[in-house]
Order: structure tokens, then C-alpha cells, then sequence
């Protein structure tokens, strides 16, 4: 149910890498939940981040939410697309609807992040 | 009993459907031991009763006087279709607009109210109330410190010192350091008020440019009735305008309620506080109105939320917005260049007295009497005048500085009256 | 309904002032707008059609039952608008309050004020009262600001405050914005807070604990007293969200109870409207640890009528005079009519008028708590969600049947909640009608809840595209 190439965080963050860049954004259960998403903040290019950081914030009607970096570095690049269109969250939660992403990341932080399956878990239990 | 209709019968059946005996019953979560030690209220008298004690301790007051009296709060002319259409009780005992399909009236009253502010203001966005001018002061320097996420806030010398005190006593637990002064540097905002607390006109132009360059924002406090007139907070280059709208229709009330205006531009709007009204369409694509952008609010955000407020000023808003379309496009100019002309009348009259503003004021100008102001404002009463503030009282001003503000309701008649009054009281 | 800058016509008026009776003075004009305002041209019936078709789109309490829970709707007496619009108090000047020579000129507001500030002070067992705050949610910031200077007096460096997570949202949002960090203390699933949850948050860093009471789940907290005794015995302090006063006048008083500062809803207990969300009027009293450091200046009584004077420890203005000050004039009205026995009448028949809505409801729909409500019932619509229905249908399909919803969505605590608070003043009809409409909407729930989604038909709208809304974000025209 969720991508196998991505790692993810229990406040429902993922995070991917390609060639040292870690793209971050939130899980299709994360936007399922806040509902149509109306407005998403986003961290400044070159802001650093520790892991754990509020990084970003996401706004539906009735809900607000922090999204925090999943593992530390230094913000590169911004998801523009989202501040006309943050109904890409909810349409394309891993490709057109990511968030930021992050360079100088320490990889064994991602260590510490569920894979697939766990989150996978993890989110069952939420839902009791 | 009084506003509760059940009868002792009523009462006993409505006991019997719960299935209990007595209505200490119902109360019997509450241990004895925690309850009230002490209830030594007077009995209740009745409307007649009522009434007639406050309508004494309304004669007490003063009334019928002339009044020059300013300082951030104004004797404007109110319209009688003013007071017809907000006490209309489908506005005054309603609730926050929540279910919106029953509110509509409230909701396009606020959207309408908005874009009154709007237009004044010559800004983008305008929430639906604050408390007042002087907690809105506090409001949007939060918010410049959430916008710039800077901790330094500069009060400029204009700013009424009723609002530098209430400022203070907000942010005293906070990480924020409160400086005098106009210098931009390292600053979150810089607060001014236009026309100053004296009655100056400045043009901030400059300092919004230098602000902006130093990435400091320019919240101003302004006088909404001035606005027939002055260079717009948006003219100017303002980011936070912020307003006592008493002036608006709203009456003296002797302190309250009145109503905090706040207007932004565009790219701050998700920083601002308070309740926003929106235009949308239904299913069948009829144009209503809603609550918006909620996610900054208590409700939703708790305590990461951009302000605590929740109840505002929503009946004083609609106060404004009936003012302002009365008075239109025109009437708004008129009310301000009466009001100006009338005040610089005044200031030629009273050539016995030093009038301490060197440049253009709009209503409101500050004297230095040849007499102790307090005395010569409290031998005025006597003649039905109130003459104004007298500054030392607030430590704006020397003893014998007098604020005096003119309004459009003042005749030339009591004009010259008052002129020659403050004269013979101060020889 | 068009908005009135669509009924603009250039040129038309509705007021005129006098000609100008001195020279015409004319300001510099770079010191001048471009512009006028463009604000709408229309003449005086105009201007009154359509204020008076805007209102014909609302609910209010003169016209419809508005059960909402925590809000405290109860009938506005008219006695209170007549007393707020005497002229000696609605156009007095409070820059009379300023200058000593001028207090002789004020002295009925100032008696009103003092007068009013006993009447609170006895009602809720505290020692002193300052009608200042200008909403529930400033009392709560001027609240916790106070315990913040008590605190710093003593040089304690205590900066958390404990708020319960069925609180209302302006009690974090109010002890955020005081500069405290705020933790939250979860409710045990019968709705209340237990001593232990407490205990469990207690540190030297707990600089207080805002608590109300009845809760937000309109149960009396049998622990509050504990609470109170654990928070003083670490120099800590007790707030009471007064939103829920209408409820336990003259049964037990928060300052009995242990709490060391509280704020009062006149908009909710003591009946001063609430028009279409304020004003309000947020008083703060405070008992023996806390009245020293009260706001500014301070109506008392001298020896020639009453004078303002600052406490040496006064945290000093938080509002520029005395509140809202007509709201007190209001709610002195109420409160003097009403009297010893009426205010504890008032109370005790909101308790018996919650409980006999609930006695209806609670076989058909779900009690959050088992526990006895007292002013107000709270339930679950999650069985009626399960079939499709959720709280805000039923919400909507009650507008439909001639009421306004009960309050959804809050407390957070309570999925899908339905709270009802009808107060003292609704009387045994309506609220077999009200009971009446949600039963039949129960029955709808399982033989038609394509009706209920569709819900309202008969509102000058349907429901409303809020994402919409808030994404295109049209707010002005
Ligand atoms: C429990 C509770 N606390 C606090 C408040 C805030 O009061 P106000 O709206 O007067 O700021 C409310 C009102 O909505 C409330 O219901």
C-alpha cells in the first residue's frame, strides 16, 4: 500500500533519496486525513534543519498540521507547484505533491525512520 | 421567576421524566463539602426597580455637554438608521457564524465589512474585529513577530500611550524587547499612529521604505474618520494597519465596546489574526459566505494558534459597516473635511494659548494653556464644556498641556463659544 | 443577495451633513489619498432594505431555539437594551476617567463598575474583580499574565502551564500567547480529570493549571479540589474557565472550590447578547494570591465618591479603560433583577433543562459520558456516522426543522459530537419540539439519510464549498 522506495516517520512524513537529495512529503493517510488540503507552508531555501525540526505546515478547512524533517540537512529546493496547487497533496502524495528537499543529510539518520511495511503497521493500529 | 418559563408543575413533570425526586438531585455530582460557603447577594427588584436606579447613576454622569474631548476615542455623529438596523434582533442575539447557511446575514455583513476596510485602507485583507485599537496593537506585533521572526518591537513617539502601556503589559512575559524610538534595524515592526497622539500628520512613506529595506514591518495605527482624507496606510507602504474603529458609528460607551480594525496586504494574510469571511458557492452554485482560513485559529490550532481570540466585535463591525455606507464614497470625505476645517477654525481662535503642533494636524491639536489644564478643563464643565484631555494627567504632557479634538458635530456657534470660554477661564 | 456595492449608483446619498459654517481648510497633497473610498453610494432605504434582508438571513434567539453547548444562549432580556442605551451612560466620554478633575463627572459609571465587580465577586467566592478583559479568552490571557507576575515576584522561574485536553481552544491559545509552554493532561474516559494524570504532569516547572468546571463535557470534576490542593502545595496556581458559571451559581463558587483566578462570560452566564459573535465581556476575578497584582486603574471608594488608583504590583492596562464597560451595564441589570434567588434559579433550571433533554435523547442517541451531566448533555453520533449520518447532518438537517445545531466537533475529546445546552430560559415545549426534530432525524438516519447529507434545503443556501473558500480566498470586493 505505501511505496517501497521511501522511508517514513510516525508523524506520517516519507522521505526518498536519489543521488544524495532527500525529497520529503506527507503519506496519502496523513492527507486522507486533514481532508482537501488548502494551503501548505514551506521552509526557506538553505534553512537547516535538525531532524525533528517543524519544517513545513499543512492546512485543510478543519485541520492544521506541522510537518516536521524526518532526518537533518539543509533545505535545497521547495515544492513552488503547491502554493497554487496544494490539491496535488491529496491527488499525488509521492511525486507531484512532495514537499522540500533536503542535501548534507547524515544517511544512518534514516535508520531511525519505518519502512514500508512497519509504517504500513503503524498506521493500522492509528486507526483502533 | 423571571426569564425561565416553567411552572413548579412543569417543573415536577420535567423531574418525573428524568426520574428523579428534587432538582438537588440533579446536583448531586457536586459533594457537599464544595458547596458555597457564603451566597450573600442582595434579592432581586424589579424592572421598574431597575431601570431606576440606572437611569440615576446615568444622570450621575456627564451629560449634555459640549465635548472636545479626544485621545482615541471621538463625539461623532451617529445616524439614527445606525442604531435602527443594528438592534435588529436577528443581528444582536445571534451567534458566531458557525453553521453557515443559518448566518448568511452575519456572514455577508462581515464580507461586506471587510471590503469597507479595504477599501479605506487601500490594503488586501481585513479581518472581521479585534477587541479594540489598543489590544490590536498588541495583535499585530505578534504577528510581525511571527512574519519576521524577530523579537525586537519599536514604539514610535506618535503612538497613543494608553496602547504603549496595554502593549507592554501583554508582551511582559514574553521574549520580546520593547524599544523606543524609528529605527528599523534588527526590528520586527515598527509602531506608529498617524495622526499621532498629539494630532500630527506625518507621512511615513520613508520609514515604510526603510523598514522594508532593514526587513522590519510598518504597522500603523490610524484614525478610520481621518482616512476621508489622508494618504492611505496602503499609499504608504504600510504592512499592518490596525485602527480604534469607535469612530465608526460605534458610540462613546464609556470605554467599550468598541471595535479593532486590522487590514493587511496579501502576503501576510495567513499570519493574521481573528475571523475571516469568505465568498463561495453552494451545490447549485449560489453565491454564500463562510468562515475562513480557520486553521490559524484557537479552535483548530490550539496552542500554536496566530491569536487567543475567539469572541470579537462582530455587532461593533456591523455598526461600522452600516456607518460607512450610509455616509458612501462622499460622506466619508465630507465628515473628515469638516472635521478638519473646523479644527483649524478652532486653532485660530484660540491665539491666547500655544498650539504645540509645528506641522498639519487633521482634528486634534495639542495647546499649552496659560493656566494648569486640569483646573481650566474642570471650571469648563461648569460652562458645558469638556475641553479636552489634559495631558499631564497621562504623562504626555506638560500641567498646562491641553489635547483637544473637533469633530463635524461641533457648530461654529459653539466654536467660538468654547474659544472664548477656555480665554476668560484661563485669564 | 447582492452585496450593497452592487447596488451602488454614483452620485446618490443617504446622509448630509450642514454646509461647511467656517473657511474651508485644505491639507497639503501629498498628505492626501488619491482616491476616495470607494465605499457604496445608496440612498437611506436603500441602506435599510438591505441591512434589514441581511438579517432576515440569520438565526437568532428571539426567533429560533440555539442549543449550543458551552455558549450558554439564553434569552437577552430587553431590560438590559434599554439600560445600555441611557444616554448618560452610552455617549460618556472614558477620557473622564483620566483626569482627577473630571471623576466628579463620572461618578454613576463609576459606581456602576464597582457595584458590578462586588455582584461577580460574591457570586464566584472571590475577593476582587476587574471588569477589564475584553472577551472569556482576554480574561484568560490577563488571567494567566497575572500568574505569570505572581510567579515572577516570587522569582520562580516556572513557565508550564497544565490544560486538560477536553479545555477549550482558547485556554492553550491564551497561555501560548501569556509566554507560557503548555502541557496537555489527558481526560479518563469517563470525561473527567483524575488527580493522577495530574500528578503524573507535576514538576517544579507547573506554574498552573486551567481547569473548567462543570468541564467541557458538562461533568463536575470530582477531583478538583484535590487538583487545587496539589497545585498550592507546589506553588502553583488554579485558573477557572468561567464559561460554564451558568451552571453551579449559587451551588458552589469557584473560589470555594480552590481556584486562585478566574474569568466570567457576561455574554454567557449573565445573559448580555452575543451578537454574531461580540461583543463579550470577560471579567477576572482572583482570590487572595492574585489581587495584588490585578490590571489598572482600579475604581474604589474615597472619601468623596469613588477614584481610580493603581495597585503598587498591578500588571498594569489590559484594556484602555474599563472594558467593555456596556456589558457590565447589561449584566448589572440581570443580575440585580434576578437577584440571590433567581441567579440560583437561573442555574438550577439550566441543570434540570440539560438533563430533560438528554432523559429524551439518551436511548436513541449515544451518551459520550455515563456520568450525570449537569447544564449541558454531550453525545456521539459515531453509530449514526457508521450508517453514513454524521454530527454535521444532523446539524444541518435541525436548521431544516426550524432550530439551530447544537454545537459539533467540540470538545476533540468526543468523536462526532453533539453538545445541547438549552439554558434556563427555553421552556418545556420547544424543548419537546427540539427533541421531537432530533428523534425523527434518528429515525431518518436508518429510512433516509440521503435526505439528511442533502441537508439544509431551506436556507437561502445549501451547504457551502469551504475548500473552495479557502483556496481561491475571495474576502473583499
Ligand atoms: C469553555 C470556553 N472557554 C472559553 C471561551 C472563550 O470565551 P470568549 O469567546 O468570550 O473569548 C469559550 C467560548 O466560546 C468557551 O466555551
Amino acid at each position: 500500500m505505501f511505496p517501497k522506495d521511501m522511508k517514513f516517520t510516525k508523524d506520517h512524513e516519507w522521505v526518498r533519496e536519489e543521488d544524495g537529495v532527500y525529497t520529503v512529503g506527507i503519506t496519502a493517510f496523513a492527507a486522507e486525513q486533514l481532508g482537501d488540503i488548502t494551503y501548505v507552508e514551506l521552509p526557506e531555501v538553505g534553512a537547516e534543519m535538525e531532524q525533528g525540526d517543524s519544517a513545513a505546515s499543512v492546512e485543510s478547512v478543519k485541520a492544521a498540521s506541522d510537518v516536521y524533517a524526518p532526518v537533518g540537512g539543509r533545505v535545497c529546493d521547495i515544492n513552488h507547484d503547491l502554493e497554487s496547487a496544494p490539491e496535488l497533496v491529496n491527488q499525488d502524495p509521492y511525486e507531484q505533491g512532495w514537499f522540500f528537499r533536503l542535501e548534507g543529510v547524515r544517511p544512518a539518520q534514516l535508520k531511525t525512520l519505518l519502512d514500508a511495511d512497519a509504517y504500513e503497521k503503524y498506521v493500522g493500529e492509528q486507526e483502533h | 421567576m423571571t426569564w425561565v418559563p416553567s411552572t413548579a408543575a412543569e417543573r415536577d413533570a420535567m423531574l418525573s421524566v428524568i426520574g428523579v425526586q428534587t432538582i438537588d438531585d440533579l446536583f448531586a455530582s457536586v459533594p457537599a463539602e464544595l458547596r458555597a460557603k457564603s451566597w450573600a447577594l442582595p434579592a432581586g427588584i424589579s424592572e421598574m426597580a431597575v431601570r431606576a436606579r440606572l437611569e440615576k447613576w446615568a444622570a450621575r454622569n456627564a451629560g449634555g455637554v459640549t465635548s472636545f474631548l479626544g485621545g482615541g476615542a471621538y463625539d461623532h455623529f451617529i445616524p439614527a438608521a445606525v442604531d435602527a438596523l443594528t438592534s435588529r434582533s436577528e443581528f444582536y442575539t445571534a451567534y458566531t457564524p458557525y453553521q453557515p447557511e443559518c448566518s448568511q446575514g452575519t456572514l455577508q455583513s462581515i464580507y461586506e465589512y471587510q471590503s469597507a476596510i479595504c477599501r479605506l485602507t487601500g490594503l488586501d485583507y481585513a479581518n472581521a474585529s479585534l477587541y479594540d485599537g489598543g489590544t490590536a496593537v498588541f495583535e499585530a506585533t505578534t504577528m510581525a513577530v511571527r512574519l519576521t521572526r524577530r523579537t525586537r518591537i519599536v514604539c514610535h513617539a506618535s503612538l497613543n500611550p494608553i496602547y504603549r502601556s496595554m502593549l507592554e503589559t501583554h508582551v511582559a512575559n514574553l521574549d520580546l524587547e520593547l524599544v523606543d524610538g524609528e529605527s528599523p534595524e534588527g526590528a520586527a515592526c515598527v509602531i506608529v499612529q498617524n495622526p499621532g497622539f498629539l494630532g500630527d500628520i506625518e507621512d511615513f512613506t520613508a520609514l515604510a521604505e526603510r523598514c522594508h529595506e532593514e526587513g522590519a514591518l510598518l504597522v500603523m495605527s490610524f484614525y478610520p474618520i481621518s482616512l476621508g482624507l489622508l494618504k492611505t496606510p496602503g499609499e504608504i507602504g504600510v504592512d499592518i494597519a490596525i485602527a480604534e474603529g469607535q469612530c465608526l458609528g460605534v458610540p462613546l460607551n464609556f470605554g467599550g465596546p468598541w471595535l479593532g480594525i486590522m487590514a493587511t496586504r496579501k502576503e501576510h494574510v495567513r499570519k493574521m489574526p481573528g475571523r475571516i469571511a469568505a465568498a463561495t458557492e453552494d451545490a447549485q452554485g449560489r453565491r454564500g459566505f463562510v468562515l475562513t482560513l480557520q486553521a490559524r485559529e484557537q479552535h483548530i490550532r490550539r496552542e500554536k494558534a496566530m491569536s487567543n481570540i475567539c469572541s470579537n466585535e462582530a455587532l461593533c463591525a456591523l455598526r461600522a459597516l452600516v456607518y460607512l455606507t450610509l455616509l458612501g464614497k462622499e460622506g466619508l470625505r465630507d465628515v473628515a473635511r469638516h472635521c478638519h476645517s473646523k479644527a483649524e477654525y478652532l486653532k485660530k481662535r484660540l491665539s491666547f494659548a500655544q498650539i504645540l503642533n509645528h506641522g498639519p494636524t487633521f482634528n486634534e491639536f495639542a495647546v499649552r494653556l496659560p493656566r494648569n489644564a486640569e483646573e481650566a478643563a474642570d471650571a469648563l464643565v461648569s460652562r458645558g464644556f469638556l475641553a479636552g484631555l489634559p495631558l499631564a494627567s497621562l504623562g504626555a504632557g506638560e500641567p498646562n498641556d491641553l489635547l483637544i479634538a473637533v469633530t463635524e458635530r461641533r457648530t461654529r456657534e459653539e466654536l467660538d463659544a468654547f474659544a472664548h470660554a477656555l480665554e476668560e477661564v484661563c485669564n | 443577495m447582492q452585496l450593497s456595492y452592487e447596488k451602488s449608483v454614483p452620485g446618490r446619498r443617504a446622509i448630509a451633513l450642514d454646509p461647511l459654517d467656517v473657511p474651508e481648510a485644505v491639507l497639503p497633497a501629498a498628505l492626501c489619498r488619491k482616491e476616495p473610498a470607494a465605499l457604496p453610494e445608496l440612498g437611506e432605504l436603500d441602506v435599510v432594505r438591505h441591512f434589514t434582508r441581511l438579517s432576515k438571513l440569520n438565526f437568532g434567539i428571539d426567533s429560533h431555539f440555539y442549543p449550543l453547548g458551552s455558549c450558554t444562549m439564553k434569552y437577552n432580556p430587553k431590560l438590559a437594551e434599554a439600560v445600555a442605551a441611557l444616554s448618560g451612560f452610552a455617549h460618556l466620554h472614558p477620557h473622564l476617567s483620566t483626569s482627577p478633575a473630571f471623576w466628579k463627572h463620572c461618578q454613576g459609571a463609576f459606581e456602576l463598575i464597582h457595584e458590578t465587580e462586588q455582584w461577580l465577586a460574591e457570586i464566584a467566592g472571590m475577593k476582587d474583580v476587574t471588569l477589564q478583559p475584553i472577551a472569556g479568552a482576554h480574561g484568560e490571557l490577563t488571567g494567566t499574565l497575572l500568574m505569570a507576575a505572581y510567579h515572577r515576584d516570587r522569582g520562580s522561574k516556572k513557565d508550564t502551564i497544565l490544560i486538560p485536553d477536553s479545555a477549550h481552544g482558547t485556554n492553550p491559545a491564551s497561555a501560548a500567547i501569556a509566554g507560557f509552554k503548555v502541557l496537555e493532561i489527558p481526560s479518563h474516559e469517563d470525561g473527567t480529570l483524575r488527580l493522577d494524570s495530574v500528578k503524573a504532569a507535576m514538576n517544579d516547572s507547573v506554574a498552573g493549571i486551567m481547569m473548567t468546571c462543570p468541564n467541557t463535557h458538562g461533568l463536575f470534576e470530582p477531583a478538583v479540589a484535590e487538583i487545587a490542593d496539589l497545585m498550592h502545595a507546589n506553588d502553583a496556581l488554579v485558573y477557572y474557565d468561567g464559561a460554564n458559571l451558568n451552571a453551579i451559581m449559587g451551588i458552589a463558587r469557584p473560589g470555594d472550590l480552590g481556584f486562585d483566578v478566574m474569568h466570567y462570560n457576561l455574554h454567557k452566564t449573565f445573559a448580555t447578547p452575543h451578537g454574531m459573535g461580540g461583543p463579550g465581556s470577560g471579567p477576572v476575578g482572583v482570590g487572595e494570591r492574585l489581587a495584588p497584582y490585578l490590571p489598572g486603574p482600579r475604581v474604589v471608594k474615597g472619601e468623596d465618591g469613588f477614584e481610580l488608583r493603581n495597585l503598587e504590583k498591578s500588571i498594569g492596562r489590559v484594556a484602555a479603560f474599563f472594558g467593555n464597560f456596556m456589558m457590565a451595564v447589561r449584566a448589572y441589570a440581570y443580575m440585580s433583577h434576578l437577584g440571590k434567588d433567581g441567579l440560583r434559579q437561573a442555574s438550577e433550571n439550566a441543570v434540570l433543562n440539560a438533563n430533560y433533554i438528554f432523559a429524551q435523547l439518551k436511548h436513541v442517541y449515544e451518551p459520550a459520558f455515563d456520568l450525570p451531566f449537569m447544564h449541558e448533555c454531550v453525545f456521539t453520533a459515531v453509530p449514526q456516522a457508521k450508517k453514513g449520518v454524521r454530527a454535521l447532518d444532523i446539524a444541518k438537517a435541525l436548521l431544516d426543522r426550524g432550530f439551530h445545531a447544537p454545537t459539533v466537533y467540540f470538545p476533540l475529546t468526543v468523536k462526532e459530537s453533539l453538545m445541547i445546552e438549552p439554558t434556563e430560559t427555553e421552556s418545556r415545549e420547544t424543548m419537546d419540539e427540539f427533541c421531537d426534530a432530533m428523534l425523527e432525524i434518528a429515525e431518518a438516519v436508518d429510512s433516509d439519510p440521503e435526505s439528511l447529507r442533502e441537508a439544509p434545503k431551506t436556507m437561502p443556501v445549501g451547504r457551502l464549498d469551504e475548500v473552495r473558500a479557502a483556496r481561491q480566498l475571495n474576502c473583499a470586493c
